[in-house]
């Protein structure tokens, strides 16, 4: 095995060029090096100007989120040996305007994600702190665990050909935030998120591909849980179809 | 002072017109979602083979001739294997939507699929069994 390996790195700089370029830097192959290392080996050593988000370096902070030989992932969590002898291609997350080299604009995701109000909502707002925590029982946090591991890399969108294709629609990891709150014994804003959510661009822009769900790093099953909203939402027109407003 | 103005110029990829022959998944994603032409061509033959038997014998021998011919058998081929794929990737894709609990865990996905194709394979033997029975 040779101790070096080739990062061919994609560069966008504004002011310089109208698409982007790549670059190759040749960095130290260590077995425990992560492809971000070889990105901050590169910052610290060879080329002071590329650009790329980063902080905790173990999967929690979800800024890392690139594009590694095609595939969406975090580069904390991919190691430079599994794409030995290399070279390994180093590209900003699909679906989302490049601002530069590695950094995507975020806006986007942001606002959707503020739309589905990803925090629980009470509608008895009024109870005193002193009252104490809304108790849960351990079945009940099993319903919803598994959601509320997101940690927002956007990798999902990254994955997803239908959002590449139609960025109207609100997407993987927002769904999945939403589905993590209404499955919340705690949460009473089912019903807040309801239009979000059954929107055109909503679950039912979702045709169901997966990607999301393999590309997850935090195995949060977006596409599960976005399918399990239409049941819900599905169930939903029925009542408001059927049944009179008192009753729904 | 000059003060810099910050001007940001995005660049957007356009995505490609076959991007669903960049990965296996997408390209079985557009399979399936081309197997719903197949699904509904499978829905008219057998509207037409149930059209053919009520109006008689010399209808259904017709039909059964007609169904003989190259083009149909070619068509008839091809259509079994999107339907297989649509009906596999279905049991697949549902399982994986479907959350049953019992005794307070999650079933596993693997379990409900088997559970979908156990009941596929039962009623494909009712159908059989009245098929040869008739």
């Amino acid at each position: 095995m040779t101790d070096r390996i080739t990062l061919q790195v994609e560069r966008y700089r504004p002011e310089q060029e109208t698409e982007p370029t790549w670059q190759s830097y040749e960095v130290p192959l260590r077995e425990d090096w992560s492809v971000l290392d070889g990105l901050n080996y590169v910052k610290d050593h060879l080329d002071g100007t590329l650009s790329y988000r980063w902080s905790c370096r173990m999967g929690i902070c979800g800024s890392c989120g690139m594009t590694v030989d095609g595939d969406p992932t975090l580069t904390c969590a991919e190691l430079l040996t599994d794409h030995s002898p290399g070279p390994v291609q180093v590209g900003p997350l699909r679906n989302f305007p490049v601002i530069r080299d590695l950094v995507v604009d975020i806006d986007d995701f942001m606002h959707k994600l503020v739309r589905v109000k990803p925090w629980i909502v009470r509608e008895d707002d009024d109870q005193p702190v002193s009252e104490g925590e809304y108790l849960q029982t351990p079945a009940q946090m099993d319903e919803y665990q598994q959601y509320s591991m997101c940690i927002n890399c956007m990798i999902c969108y990254a994955a997803c050909p239908v959002y590449g294709l139609d960025e109207q629609f609100v997407g993987p990891a927002a769904i999945a935030l939403a589905q993590r709150y209404n499955l919340d014994s705690r949460d009473q804003g089912a019903r807040d998120r309801l239009d979000v959510l059954i929107h055109p661009d909503g679950v039912w822009g979702c045709t169901f591909v997966g990607e999301c769900t393999r590309a997850c790093p935090k195995d949060v099953d977006p596409a599960g849980a976005i399918q399990r909203y239409k049941l819900t939402a599905a169930t939903e027109s029925l009542r408001s179809f059927l049944l009179p407003r008192g009753a729904r | 002072m000059t003060q810099d103005t910050y001007e940001p110029r995005p660049y957007r990829r356009r995505i490609s017109l076959f991007w669903w022959t960049e990965r296996r998944t997408y390209l079985v994603f557009i399979l399936r979602e081309l197997s719903s032409v197949f699904i509904a061509w499978s829905a008219v033959f057998l509207l037409l083979l149930v059209r053919a038997v009520s109006q008689g014998s010399d209808e259904y021998a017709a039909f059964l001739d007609w169904a003989a011919s190259p083009w149909v058998l070619v068509l008839n081929v091809i259509a079994v294997a999107f339907v297989l794929l649509h009906a596999v990737t279905w049991f697949d894709l549902t399982a994986r939507a479907t959350v049953v609990r019992r005794g307070g865990r999650r079933v596993p996905t693997w379990m409900i699929a088997a559970g979908g194709y156990v009941s596929w394979a039962l009623v494909s033997v009712v159908v059989a069994w009245i098929l040869v029975g008739a």
